[in-house]
């Protein structure tokens, strides 16, 4: 038990997808200028990364890996070239029918993550953690807990950036600086906020 | 050599580098741009490998454009594009294993850098397969430059050491430079590009953004009416 909690206590803080390893960058600062955007997509990450990463997980372990397919009889095949393809795929899929399936059960929830949905897919902390998981060898009970752990330090990571945004708009910044430049210092200074856990040890 | 530059193919190829840069301007694969910049020498490696990847992937997406239906028009792309990224992983695996172990996963990201799906999905779509080549050059190359800027400043300053080599001798080995830890660290590559963006739109001011709001001046009462 104890594992697990300094395993999600690590990719949530020590760890963060965000800002530790510059993941979804792209959409971090695109989207980051709400805060209730931000947070509508954070939770959209959270959930995709859930599922993601515990069904690639699985993916690898059942086909990929090598002899992973010694239950169907064929030994000495080592698959795991494939891996980056099948994540992507996986992911993709999952995005899809997570979409459909909102639509169909949660129109409410639909409507209010709908456009973020599908940039997900290109959202490259959701691979990142399937790449990760498979970098470190999680077993099944692992990913799922990186899975929500990555998941919540990267819309934590949104949210609070969308937060000194929100108040950022109303400060004197030189005019080269507007914007983008002040986006990117800020989010530095998170970053360096961020730094100070790594020295925690669990 | 002039036949394969004409006009269009040159806009295409030098555009991207300041004028239309796809990380100071369309905030576009910043995601490893900064991870890999602690050191030149995977930062080298890694501009490389997008860049060949963006142009061969927009190449082949521009040749079967016409062939592709719409509504799955994104997965053939990324079909496509990992595709070429395992070529590429699995041939630095190969060559240089060093390497390929200290990028560990973002070499497999290049398939979700923005970069290449932009161009796939902005350029590649609509035009024949030697301008779109050529698109995917420049775009990585724009790329490059970001990258081994920000890597160059990192590992001079952080280690004092260019590609491995010292340039600056170490307080530690008796010499006189004392090395900025901060600059080996994620947070430096943030202000790092944030400063670089900084200095390209001094210089180039249409790049600069419009003010949502501005602080109004009341001792010249001038400020009331913008």
């Amino acid at each position: 038990m104890e594992a697990y909690i300094s395993l999600f206590i690590k990719a949530v803080f020590i760890e963060n997808l965000a800002l530790s390893f510059f993941l979804g960058m792209c959409t971090f600062i695109a989207v980051s200028k709400k805060i209730s955007t931000a947070m509508g997509l954070g939770i959209a990450v959270m959930i995709v990364q859930v599922i993601t990463v515990p069904a690639n997980n699985i993916i690898y372990h059942a086909l990929l890996k090598e002899d992973a397919l010694a239950w169907l009889g064929i030994t000495g095949v080592d698959l795991s070239f494939l891996a980056l393809l099948s994540c992507i795929g996986m992911i993709a899929a999952l995005v899809q029918i997570l979409e459909m399936i909102l639509d169909k059960f949660f129109p409410a929830l639909y409507h209010a993550l709908g456009i973020f949905l599908p940039l997900i897919t290109v959202n490259c902390a959701i691979l990142a953690g399937s790449l990760f998981m498979i970098e470190r060898d999680y077993n099944l009970a692992e990913s799922t807990v990186y899975g929500v752990g990555s998941g919540f330090g990267w819309a934590l990571a949104i949210t609070v950036m969308a937060g000194v945004r929100e108040k950022l708009k109303y400060s004197d910044i030189p005019a080269g600086l507007q914007g983008l430049g002040i986006t990117f210092i800020t989010a530095g200074l998170m970053s360096l906020g961020f730094m100070a856990f790594s020295g925690i040890q669990l | 050599m002039s036949a394969v530059l004409n006009e269009e193919t040159k806009k295409v190829l030098v555009d991207p580098l300041v004028n239309n840069n796809p990380i100071t301007l369309q905030v576009l694969g910043i995601c490893s741009a900064l991870a890999v910049t602690s050191q030149m020498s995977t930062s080298l490696i890694m501009a490389l490998a997008l860049t060949l990847v963006t142009a061969f992937s927009s190449a082949a997406i521009s040749a079967i454009r016409n062939h592709i239906p719409g509504s799955i028009r994104i997965i053939v792309q990324m079909t496509i594009i990992a595709s070429l990224v395992i070529v590429v992983d699995q041939i630095l695996k190969a060559f240089a294993y060093d390497i390929s172990k200290q990028l560990s996963v973002f070499v497999g990201l290049i398939i979700t850098n923005c970069i290449v799906m932009g161009r796939a999905e902005g350029y590649a779509m609509k035009n024949p397969p030697l301008e779109s080549f050529m698109d995917g050059i420049g775009n990585g190359l724009g790329y490059s430059l970001i990258l081994i800027t920000v890597s160059f400043i990192r590992e001079l300053l952080g280690s004092g050491k260019l590609l491995g080599i010292e340039v600056f001798q170490l307080t530690k080995d008796g010499g006189w430079y004392d090395p900025n830890g901060l600059m080996l660290l994620p947070p430096s590559a943030f202000f790092i590009i944030g400063l670089l963006i900084w200095a390209v739109r001094e210089w180039k001011p249409v790049q600069r953004e419009s003010v949502e709001y501005k602080i109004m001046s009341i001792a010249h009462g001038e400020g009331g009416h913008h």
